[in-house]
């Protein structure tokens, strides 16, 4: 572990190509910087998206199936959220971790604060949020989510759709017990929580729309959408879509959908149905479904292109070797692409002009340009699952 | 899992295994049992993680699941659990392949081949 540690640090040590500066100074900018979790090796993989190369790894992290990571507004520095319930922060330039805490059984996710200083974890096991400092991983915050369940006892239910709001505040969700809490951490020693509840039955993931105005939550449980307007002086919860599968037999789902990731085109939201092989379009005014796109299968991500003039659509297995491609003014499939087998995520370059795909069974990422559907590389990467560009680092609810 | 649960689960299987066609098939044969190591490490796996420990689906490990009735394992992998986020993958499965998987669960999972 010690050799490692030492090898990563002469491994930082050759990038600082200006004499004099510290051992460890990038000689270069960090905003073409990237990850591809490699999910079951425990390794980050660090891309250059203009090289359109592989850096390097980073080793050590521990269980990454479903791994996901947000960025430090620095570019450089990252935090994965591990199954296991292990978060790390990693320098990617310097391809090393700076700091371990096993914080829980079980995590899914987390979030980092509009200031950069406080990274918050959503975990299963035990069922709450975490939240520590983003500098040294230090605990700030414990935020139970305890609840009474219906025979009247406390139970601890587990977190999803957590995301940052402007105000070093957090939102998230409460899976099993149908609530959604905002915690206001302006003192991050005494948390202010507020609880919205019976929001519908199952929110199993959430967005934040870019603006960080409205929180939209998905719900498992019934057909609909949990909608809270945060710019409201006391935030309720509005369903959306109720009954928007009413009169049909849902179909199986093999792969949960995924909320975040966003895919909001112009006023247009574009969301997964669930156990409908459909993607719901909703404007984003009067939050009134607008259309319905058939897909090819029950979709996982619906993301937009930067731009929003495309949605890129995945899929959960059997129909997980395509990807859809969306024009969102005419609303049509443009392209269906077989990019490999087992196709987990894709992510944007900074402006678009081409999406990185993980194909997981063909130990691929296809680099795909956005206009031509060429492919303009492929890179060996063992079992890729997500894959995260620093661009996020800038944005509200990544 | 509560008793009353795997009770009423119990009584689900009797209603649903007279109702499943026979396969005479054989237990899987090599290459497919990797293939479906594969897909409930990978797969199942999006659920109950790819080490089996839990995530939006329960934990799948031995200790867990050796109390359990062996035919109720099998119906739960084939057939799903209503209510929640579990589906059927009898579309994906024989029933001997979930029978062999329902095995491999309760004597502890086998790991994928490097």
């Amino acid at each position: 572990m010690k050799r490692r540690t030492l090898l990563a640090a002469a491994t930082g040590a050759s990038l600082g190509a200006l004499p004099g500066c510290s051992a460890f100074a990038p000689a270069y900018g960090t905003g073409d910087l990237g990850v591809v979790v490699e999910r079951a090796q425990g390794r980050l993989a660090v891309v250059n998206t203009t090289d359109r190369r592989l850096l390097g790894e980073i080793d050590g992290l521990g269980d990454l199936s479903h791994a996901s990571v947000v960025y430090g507004r620095d570019g450089a520095q990252a935090y994965v959220f591990g199954r296991d319930g292990a978060l790390t922060q990693v320098h990617l330039p310097q391809r090393r971790v700076l700091a371990r805490v096993q914080q829980a059984g079980n995590s899914i996710g987390g979030a980092i604060s509009q200031d950069g200083r406080l990274v918050a974890a959503q975990n299963y096991t035990p069922g709450g949020v975490r939240v520590f400092d983003a500098r040294t991983l230090a605990p700030v915050a414990d935020i139970p989510a305890v609840y009474t369940a219906a025979d009247g006892s406390q139970q601890r239910s587990r977190v999803v759709g957590l995301a940052d709001l402007p105000g070093q505040r957090f939102i998230f969700s409460l899976f099993d017990a149908d609530q959604i809490w905002i915690a206001d951490l302006s003192r991050p020693q005494e948390p202010q929580i507020t609880r919205l509840t019976q929001v519908g039955r199952q929110p199993y993931d959430a967005l934040v729309t870019p603006d960080g105005r409205y929180y939209v939550a998905g719900l498992f449980g019934q057909d609909g959408l949990a909608l809270v307007d945060l710019w409201e002086p006391q935030p309720r919860v509005r369903r959306i879509l109720d009954g928007y599968g009413r009169g049909e037999q849902p179909l199986p789902v093999y792969k949960m959908p995924h909320l975040r990731g966003w895919a909001v085109a112009g006023r247009e939201l574009w969301l997964p149905a669930v156990g409908r092989h459909e993607l719901l379009v909703v404007e984003g005014q009067r939050w009134k479904e607008t259309a319905r796109v058939p897909v090819a299968g029950q979709p996982v991500f619906a993301m937009a292109r930067p731009d929003g003039r495309q949605v890129w659509v995945n899929f959960a297995l059997p129909d997980y070797h395509q990807v859809q491609v969306i024009d969102t003014v005419s609303r049509r499939v443009l392209r269906t692409l077989q990019p490999g087998k087992a196709i987990l995520h894709m992510e944007f370059t900074p402006r678009g002009e081409a999406v990185w795909i993980s194909a997981r069974d063909s130990g691929e990422v296809s680099i795909v340009d956005t206009a031509s559907f060429e492919t303009l590389a492929r890179l060996a990467v063992p079992e890729p699952s997500g894959i995260f560009f620093t661009a996020r680092a800038g944005r509200m609810g990544l | 899992m509560s008793g009353a649960a795997v009770k009423s689960l119990c009584v689900a299987v009797a209603l649903i295994i007279p109702l499943a066609p026979a396969q005479a098939q054989a237990a899987p044969n090599g290459a497919r049992q990797r293939e479906l190591v594969h897909m409930v490490r990978q797969d199942c796996g999006s659920c109950h993680g790819m080490r089996l420990t839990g995530g939006l689906g329960p934990a799948l490990d031995a200790q867990r699941l050796a109390s359990w009735p062996l035919d109720a394992l099998v119906a739960t992998i084939q057939q799903g659990r209503p209510g929640t986020a579990m589906p059927g993958w009898s579309r994906f499965l024989s029933a001997e392949e979930a029978q062999w998987i329902a095995r491999q669960l309760q004597q502890g999972f086998p790991q994928e081949a490097p």
